[in-house]
């Protein structure tokens, strides 16, 4: 492990935990420009985490260690998950500690304990939310390994870096697989996310909440760990996508000026695929909450569909 | 023997020493030439064959493993006034256990069938511990005459196997070369006969009915280890002494296992007693093992050997692991049951306040039974996806198209086993207590926290160091299929896992965990140091709406209500609404598993209607009777002539 790799590494860590937060608020900036509304300012999702932090934390009496230990494990793998993901560089070495499967399974994780979590109280809005969001999770979760897979068998590999540079020396063709794979990428993001059709980010109407009924009873600096790690998910999906879909500027190697150009790159990247999102969210309208099952199942058949295309077509 | 104080502080503790003793003798002869020993027992000229090889002694270790744990927490489980004398259940469990053992180092049909089948009787009477409730009764006989039916086939193979030579020894049978024809009936047998043990579909009826009627030690040795012995008689059959796998009997397997994977995880999930909710999981669990299975045939049968040992690495460990995740989830069950005294999920609750030993150690099981990383059910089911994802090199178009297909489904049966498993741990441990009483509940005595905290060890352990197992394991493949991993140096080392390169594939549960654990705590440490750690307690808030009780929970139907919707055409479901006015409102809803009405009611009425028929000769006259003799025998008589 070289000095470079540990650099290029705690560098992914940093803009993943500051990149994160700018991401959501630029997605809410657009949301609300697109909505002829006053746009909150960029950071104020920063702010939103500084307020709660230096709040108290309020707890329920009878919350046993799961409840509290769960924002931070949370927290931890979604920063993993976005370590692991590349974004400026595909070298890292924390990348072949998880291929795509093992991140897949990271998220997998961080699921479980907010769900168990959201149940560790016995109210009737967290089980519920802890219900529906296992209900995402198991649909969405096998979609996203399905493009994943794709990916895998086009490049021969499931680990995430060979993967972008195999993906980036191709052709610039559109690859017939992808494409599926694409749209159902788009669909798993838009649920794991709580966004817009699946779930809204900013309701707060009981009956409709997914993740926010999850979330529910924390407070102080457990819900700034959740949000955070809500932003992070965020983050590492959209680099997910923009490696998978869009893989070209990723530095291959850790050398300064490649890393420099990586950057503006990403942010390009990110500033698009942010638009596009509040552009979706604005478009569309949210489902009832069985229809999303249909959805996910769309999301789970073009995924499969991305692989039978690769394999008959051996695009 | 009748001393209850004896049996739980002397023999059960000697018992999981001596499995502890099996489990280091199995690991011993692993990587050792096949040891053979003939004890002069039974029969005259029948004496049984013994043979220590590296499939042997690798599913000795599981059993030594898994026991180990299993018996020490019996030490601590086993009261007096609940059925059978303690005494007479620790002969039961112990001629059990050796019966298992003796199964798996048999070497000749008449050996193995005579342990088969001890086994069998043996599991029988610890499954009727409580043989004065009806119900347990049914279940114990449903289990008898399911086990017999497949010991029938298992012998049939046997019978098929020895092709005619009257020497039934397996070294004999490994001599002969069936015709394609012979083998896969010798194959289909096999898969049939120990189909009905391992529980594949249809033939998994009796599992459901069988684990929550035994005493939860024995539902862990059942489901964690005797299981695995019809695993076992797979592997033997089709790999060492059936001749060569023909590719499409590893379709057949791939395709019932992935259809018991499935049916086992959607009818996991509408569970409400808890026990049977485990024993759904297992199905599931087999499914995935003989789709690995299947996978490892289709691989051999076209030589593609590297990724045939995948599979039946992935296929092996995963046997391993969940040996000591199942048993340690039906241990805590039976915690549980004895603190609560209650096995429906809908009264349970909030047990993780009572309970903490218990409760951690279940969720220990419940992470790697959703197969989460970092621990063991993991690392075994990435094994399985990475030999179900490189399948480019098949020569069979169709084949090849279908693999992606199965591990489409393989993923699909992991997401739901994650849904399963919250509602398992969140229905009973979290939330809270949606009955009185639990509030006494007290936690697990020191034996039973030291057999949890065995299998709590083996499965961080086994999730752990992945590398390790895989050298431990690799002998097998190395014998069966002619190649290992380990042995062609593609393992990784001790922190990478990667079983065919490290471009290709590579999982560490080592960095993954280390990594996760030090974010953890310099998030912890930092928030305190910038921030502060102020906590204050207050009722929930649960927006505000000021009266809340228990009974305001996600109830165990209410929580699997949505894969209720998804799946409902899988279900047989009979439901009774309320009406709008109703003053005392009742809602019920009964999920029968469907088999029982396609298959098993089916094959009753035909016979029922058989013997109906037969039954009209039955006058009950002994004129007529005499008349029957009359025509048999002049009958007979014409034959004779002609």
């Amino acid at each position: 492990m070289s000095f470079e790799g540990v650099a290029a590494q705690l560098l992914a860590m940093l803009l993943a935990l500051l990149g994160a937060p700018l991401l959501s608020g630029w997605v809410n900036q657009c949301r609300a420009w697109l909505q002829n509304r006053t746009a909150p300012p960029l950071l104020q999702p920063f702010r939103m985490l500084h307020k709660l932090f230096w709040k108290e934390s309020v707890i329920a009496h009878d919350a046993t260690p799961i409840y509290r230990l769960s924002p931070y494990i949370v927290f931890g793998c979604m920063l993993l998950a976005s370590m692991i993901v590349p974004t400026l560089s595909t070298n890292l070495p924390l990348a072949p500690a998880a291929d795509a499967i093992a991140l897949v399974g990271l998220f997998a994780l961080a699921r479980l304990f907010i769900s168990l979590a959201a149940m560790d109280i016995g109210t009737s809005f967290g089980t519920m939310g802890a219900r529906r969001e296992m209900l995402i999770g198991f649909l969405a979760e096998p979609a996203f390994l399905m493009v994943l897979f794709t990916a895998s068998l086009i490049s021969n590999s499931t680990s995430l870096a060979t993967i972008v540079s195999s993906l980036a020396h191709r052709e610039l063709t559109i690859l017939p697989s992808l494409a599926f794979a694409g749209v159902a990428f788009t669909m798993v993001s838009l649920a794991e996310n709580a966004r817009v059709p699946v779930d809204n980010p900013a309701t707060h109407l009981e009956l409709t909440m997914i993740h926010e009924a999850l979330v529910l009873e924390y407070s102080g600096r457990h819900l700034a760990l959740l949000e955070w790690a809500a932003s992070l998910k965020l983050f590492a999906y959209s680099c997910a996508g923009l490696a998978l879909f869009l893989p070209w500027g990723i530095a291959e190697a850790n050398d300064h000026t490649a890393l420099l150009l990586a950057l503006p790159v990403l942010a390009a990247k990110l500033a698009v695929g942010g638009f596009l999102l509040a552009l979706i969210e604005t478009l569309s309208a949210k489902m009832r909450i069985f229809r999303v099952p249909e959805f996910l199942a769309t999301a789970f058949l073009l995924g499969v569909l991305a692989l039978l295309v690769h394999l008959l077509l051996g695009a | 023997m009748r001393n209850l104080a004896f049996v739980a502080r002397v023999l059960f503790p000697i018992s999981a020493a001596i499995s502890v003793a099996l489990a280091a003798v199995g690991l011993e002869a692993l990587p050792g030439t096949p040891e053979i020993a003939v004890l002069v027992i039974g029969l005259p000229d029948l004496p049984f064959h013994l043979r220590l090889d590296a499939l042997s002694s690798f599913f000795l270790m599981l059993l030594g493993l898994a026991s180990a744990g299993v018996s020490i927490f019996a030490g601590g489980y086993f009261r007096e006034g609940e059925g059978t004398a303690p005494g007479l259940i620790c002969l039961q469990y112990h001629i059990f256990l050796a019966a298992m053992a003796l199964v798996l180092v048999a070497d000749d049909a008449y050996a193995f069938m005579v342990s088969w089948e001890m086994m069998a009787l043996a599991s029988f009477f610890l499954v009727t511990t409580n043989h004065r409730i009806p119900e347990i009764q049914r279940a114990g006989y449903l289990y008898l005459l399911v086990a017999h039916i497949g010991a029938i086939s298992i012998l049939l193979c046997f019978g098929v196997l020895q092709a005619n030579t009257g020497d039934y020894t397996f070294g004999n049978m490994r001599e002969q070369h069936l015709s394609p024809f012979w083998a896969s009936c010798a194959f289909l047998l096999a898969l049939f006969g120990f189909g009905a043990k391992a529980g594949i579909l249809p033939l998994h009826i009796w599992l459901p009915e069988a684990h929550p009627a035994a005493p939860s030690p024995v539902s862990a040795l059942m489901s964690g280890v005797m299981l695995k012995t019809a695993i076992y008689g797979l592997v033997r059959v089709t790999f060492d002494i059936g001749g060569e796998p023909l590719w499409w009997w590893g379709v057949v397997a791939l395709a019932l296992g992935l259809a018991t994977a499935i049916f086992g995880v959607v009818f996991a999930a509408v569970q409400v007693d808890m026990k049977r909710l485990l024993a759904y999981s297992s199905i599931e669990n087999i499914g995935l093992i003989v789709v690995a299975f299947g996978l490892a045939i289709v691989f051999y049968a076209y030589a593609m050997r590297s990724l045939a040992a995948l599979a039946l690495t992935a296929m092996l460990y995963h046997c391993l692991n969940h040996a000591m995740f199942k048993s340690l989830l039906f241990l805590g069950t039976g915690s549980v049951l004895h603190a609560t005294h209650e096995r429906s999920l809908g009264k349970l609750g909030g047990l993780m306040r009572y309970m903490p030993w218990v409760g951690w150690a279940t969720l220990v099981g419940v992470i790697a039974c959703a197969g989460l990383p970092p621990s063991n059910g993991f690392a075994s089911e990435w094994l399985l996806l990475q030999s179900l994802l490189f399948t480019g090199g098949l020569p069979n178009p169709y084949l090849k198209m279908l693999v992606p297909v199965f591990a489409a489904g393989v993923v699909l049966v992991m997401a739901l086993s994650g849904y399963v498993m919250v509602k398992f741990f969140g229905v009973i441990f979290l939330g809270r207590p949606r009955e009185e009483r639990l509030a006494e509940a007290v936690d697990a005595g020191a034996l039973e926290r030291l057999g949890l905290a065995w299998l709590v060890a083996g499965c961080v352990l086994l999730g752990l160091f992945p590398t390790f197992v895989i050298e431990v394991i690799d002998p097998i493949p190395f014998a069966l299929v002619g190649r290992g991993l380990a042995q062609s140096g593609r393992v990784g080392d001790w922190l990478l896992l990667a079983p065919v390169s490290a471009e290709r594939a590579s999982y560490s549960p080592l960095l993954v965990t280390g990594a996760t654990i030090a974010i953890v705590l310099l998030t912890f440490v930092l928030v305190r140091r910038f921030y502060h750690g102020r906590l204050r307690r207050a009722p929930p808030w649960d927006c505000g709406y000021p009266q809340q009780t228990a009974r305001m929970q996600d109830t165990a139907e209410g929580f699997g209500q949505p894969i209720r919707q998804i799946f409902e055409p899988f279900y047989r479901m009979r439901r009774e609404l309320p009406s709008p006015f109703d003053a005392a409102p009742r809602y019920r809803v009964e999920v029968e598993d469907p088999m029982w009405a396609w298959i098993y009611l089916r094959i009753a009425a035909t016979i029922e209607s058989i013997s109906r028929v037969v039954g009209l000769l039955q006058r009950g006259r002994i004129a007529i009777y005499l008349l029957y003799s009359f025509v048999t025998l002049v009958a007979l008589l014409f034959l004779t002539q002609a």
